[in-house]
């Protein structure tokens, strides 16, 4: 096996590495940014029914 | 039963299914890289058949996530499947990236053993189809704001792609093409050596176990999402039934 092929087996298998690392970074990232942003809205919808109840005569 | 239409009990299948499947993918892939590694050298094309591995499974999920896009599209036009357009927005990137890593590979096998990374033929060209419809579809999700009107011009737009799939399998067969024939999925049977075939088939079923994987948290995320503009619009209209009682108190 020449050089120049072993080149072209390690950037094959470098750019699937980095592929698949980046698919699998995107769903875990994406996951957590959810999670955070909807504890954050389920606060906010307390919080706005916390007040409603309040401002009820 | 799990009743799958049901965001909530599918959020809650997949907690407890993705441990196992995330655990099935990185055994699969660990398996399969050492099989590959293991393998011996093509009596042609020497190492560079290592290229292979990659390239193939990563060939037939580019095709099968479509196939599955279809099938989540008939879903959304003909049954009216809450999840089916959930599904189907969550496969198109993972779609595009397999198709990327296709394409790449590919290029990177083509070099050494036809003297060039691109040639336009039919297999090389349709693959390239598939990979732009994947693009468009995920920019058709992003510029429709309404998610019902958004799903069902992606669903049109996945049915029409449809026909690419077809012409991608058979276009070796209908065309002079410098890309080889079916050599595993074919009538007779494959034609590959064993010694090569079985990496070949761990690694399609680790890249299958990683779609399915990646597929479920990316549905589960998008319910998330819808969840939290379900929640937002809901607090913004308990804001708006407080305001103008805080406003008649001020008066």
């Amino acid at each position: 096996m020449g050089v120049s092929h072993l080149g072209f087996i390690v950037a094959a298998y470098a750019v699937a590495a980095l592929t698949i690392g980046a698919m699998i970074a995107w769903v875990v990232l994406d996951g957590r940014r959810l999670n955070a942003e909807l504890a954050r809205a389920t606060r906010a919808l307390d919080g706005a029914r916390r007040g409603a109840k309040g401002a009820r005569p | 039963m799990v009743n799958l239409a049901n965001p909530t009990a599918f959020v809650e299948l997949t907690r407890r299914v993705l441990p196992w499947l995330a655990a099935a993918t990185t055994a699969l892939f660990v398996i399969g890289l050492w099989l590959s590694f293991a393998a011996p050298p093509d009596y042609q094309q020497g190492e560079t058949v290592k290229i292979m591995y990659l390239h193939v499974p990563a060939a037939w999920m580019a095709t099968f996530v479509y196939a599955v896009m279809t099938a989540s599209a008939l879903g959304t036009l003909v049954w009216r499947h809450p999840l089916a357009d959930v599904a189907q927005k969550a496969a198109a990137p993972l779609g595009a990236g397999f198709t990327f890593i296709c394409l790449a590979t590919g290029s990177l096998w083509g070099k050494p053993m036809w003297g060039t990374y691109w040639v336009w033929d039919a297999r090389l060209t349709s693959v390239l189809v598939l990979f732009i419809l994947y693009l468009g579809l995920i920019a058709l999700w992003r510029a429709i704001d309404d998610p019902g009107r958004a799903a069902k011009a992606v669903a049109i737009l996945t049915l029409v792609g449809a026909v690419d799939l077809p012409i991608i399998k058979f276009s070796v067969d209908w065309w002079n093409t410098l890309h080889q024939p079916a050599s595993v999925f074919r009538l007779g049977g494959p034609t590959i050596a064993p010694e090569l075939l079985w990496p070949l088939i761990v690694m399609a079923l680790a890249f299958t176990c990683l779609f399915l994987t990646l597929h479920l948290m990316a549905i589960r995320n998008e319910i998330l999402r819808r969840r939290i503009a379900r929640v937002t619009m809901l607090a913004a209209v308990e804001g708006d039934r407080l305001a103008p009682g805080l406003a008649a108190g001020g008066a």
